[in-house]
């Protein structure tokens, strides 16, 4: 009786094991910048806050999902037909996100468009269930799912954020949140108008192109490659 | 018969799937190491594009509408579907390729069944849905989609052959350079921006 109350703590345990696989992926092993996954749909959302800022709360609930149920189904799946099964679980999540952001966020929805849907082909849910779901327990699973959608968030609100500020001169623009710290307009926090010490800033309209995505996510490359040395020797 | 050709240009060279909307970046980064691979997956992409969006568009305008066969809204099934005929469709490409010319399938190897999973070919079915094309224009934006994925995996990867033993900063190496070019080869297709590529058929 007490070894099946302990496995049954165990299976939601959340020691150092589980807490390095949270971490983990954040800088060491981040999925866009170490292993190359998702930069498919990772760049594209990057000229506003609040599109990428849903866009990684979806590829969270969808990849840490999918992480679980095909965990849970892993002694199960043959292995010729894995990869169609991987699919359909991670199309259904993906369908399950989409109708819920089409009918409580409509504009964030029309903005995100296909990417939405690209999150089935984005490379994390499926380089992940390959790598370590097909192998693992579901929560340590879980877990990892969260670790590495979570280094994708980062990497996801930092390119946004600089592109955001220079290109457009706002931040969260169109969210709930949208910050509200100089002069009336709450869209704009510099080059308004009314904030004669900052009026000199014209927007960066490189910013708001896809390119610009591009060289910033190269500067952040260098810049954690040369502070982790380690990772210099990666692809 | 304009119609088809604007598509064509547009999809092909103004809005290239990786240098302005950043599909299919996994394959590119991973295989644009020598041209010869480059080469082989850009065609197997430009075949497999150029097959799944007529299809899905007519999977999507025949099956999931409400005017339909079934006559019910089943919208809800397209990623679903759309990913089972990009499989499927892969799949029987490999089949027939293999009969065909035995020669090209050994030459693409693992690349013909990784197209399954490459963001620029289920990318292409979306946008196909969601710019309202009709079957002409679908024809016309998965083979012009395709060869345009195709043109910018082979140009990289031939400027990565070229910058191999060049002095790179040791952090810069690899995949930061490699985002850098791409950047560049971005600004540089965007010069074709302003095209209107009408404008070549009218005279």
């Amino acid at each position: 009786m007490t070894e099946v109350k302990e496995r049954k703590l165990s299976f939601f345990a959340f020691g150092r094991k589980e807490r390095r696989l949270v971490t983990e992926p954040i800088n060491d092993t981040n999925p866009i910048t170490v292993q190359i996954l998702g930069v498919c749909s990772a760049l594209a959302v990057t000229s506003l806050m609040w599109p990428s800022i849903v866009m990684s709360i979806a590829v969270l609930f969808v990849v840490a999902f999918s992480s679980f149920f095909t965990s849970l189904l892993r002694n199960y799946i043959p292995s010729q037909v894995r990869m169609i099964v991987q699919l359909v679980i991670i199309a259904f999540l993906v369908t399950v996100v989409e109708l819920f952001l089409k009918a409580y966020s409509f504009p964030v929805w029309k903005q995100l468009s296909v990417f939405i849907g690209l999150i089935i082909t984005n490379c994390i849910p499926m380089g992940r269930l390959e790598a370590y779901a097909m192998a693992n327990s579901p929560w340590k699973s879980f877990l990892d799912g969260v670790g590495n959608s979570l280094g994708y968030g980062i990497i996801l609100i930092v390119i946004s954020f600089i592109r955001e500020l220079l290109g457009k001169g706002s931040l969260m623009a169109g969210s709930p949140l949208e910050v509200k710290l100089i002069g009336n307009s709450s869209a704009y926090l510099i080059n308004t108008s009314e904030v004669s010490w900052l009026n000199w800033y014209s927007n960066n309209n490189l910013m708001s192109l896809p390119v610009a995505a591009m060289f910033i996510l190269a500067i952040i490359i260098w810049i954690q490659r040369s502070s982790n040395r380690k990772l210099i020797n990666i692809s | 018969m304009l119609d088809f050709f604007n598509t064509f240009i547009k999809s092909a060279f103004i809005e290239n799937m990786i240098l302005s909307y950043f599909l299919g970046m996994c394959s590119y980064l991973a295989v644009s190491k020598s041209v010869k691979t480059a080469t082989g997956l850009g065609l197997a992409v430009i075949f497999v594009q150029g097959i799944t969006i007529p299809v899905n568009w007519l999977i999507s305008e025949y099956l999931l509408v409400e005017t339909g066969i079934f006559g019910i809204d089943l919208t809800f099934l397209r990623f679903i579907l759309f990913i089972a005929v990009i499989a499927s469709m892969v799949q029987l490409v490999e089949m027939v390729v293999e009969k065909v010319s035995p020669a090209l399938y050994n030459s693409l190897g693992i690349f013909l069944p990784l197209i399954t999973v490459n963001c620029a070919i289920l990318g292409g079915s979306l946008f196909m849905i969601s710019r309202e094309y009709n079957f002409p224009n679908a024809v016309a934006f998965g083979l012009g989609g395709g060869m345009g994925w195709a043109l910018a995996i082979i140009a990289i990867a031939a400027i990565r052959e070229k910058i191999r033993y060049s002095n790179i900063p040791a952090p810069l190496q690899g995949l930061g350079i490699a985002f850098i070019i791409t950047g560049l080869m971005g600004m540089a297709f965007m010069s074709l921006m302003g095209i209107d590529p009408a404008a070549f058929f009218k005279y």
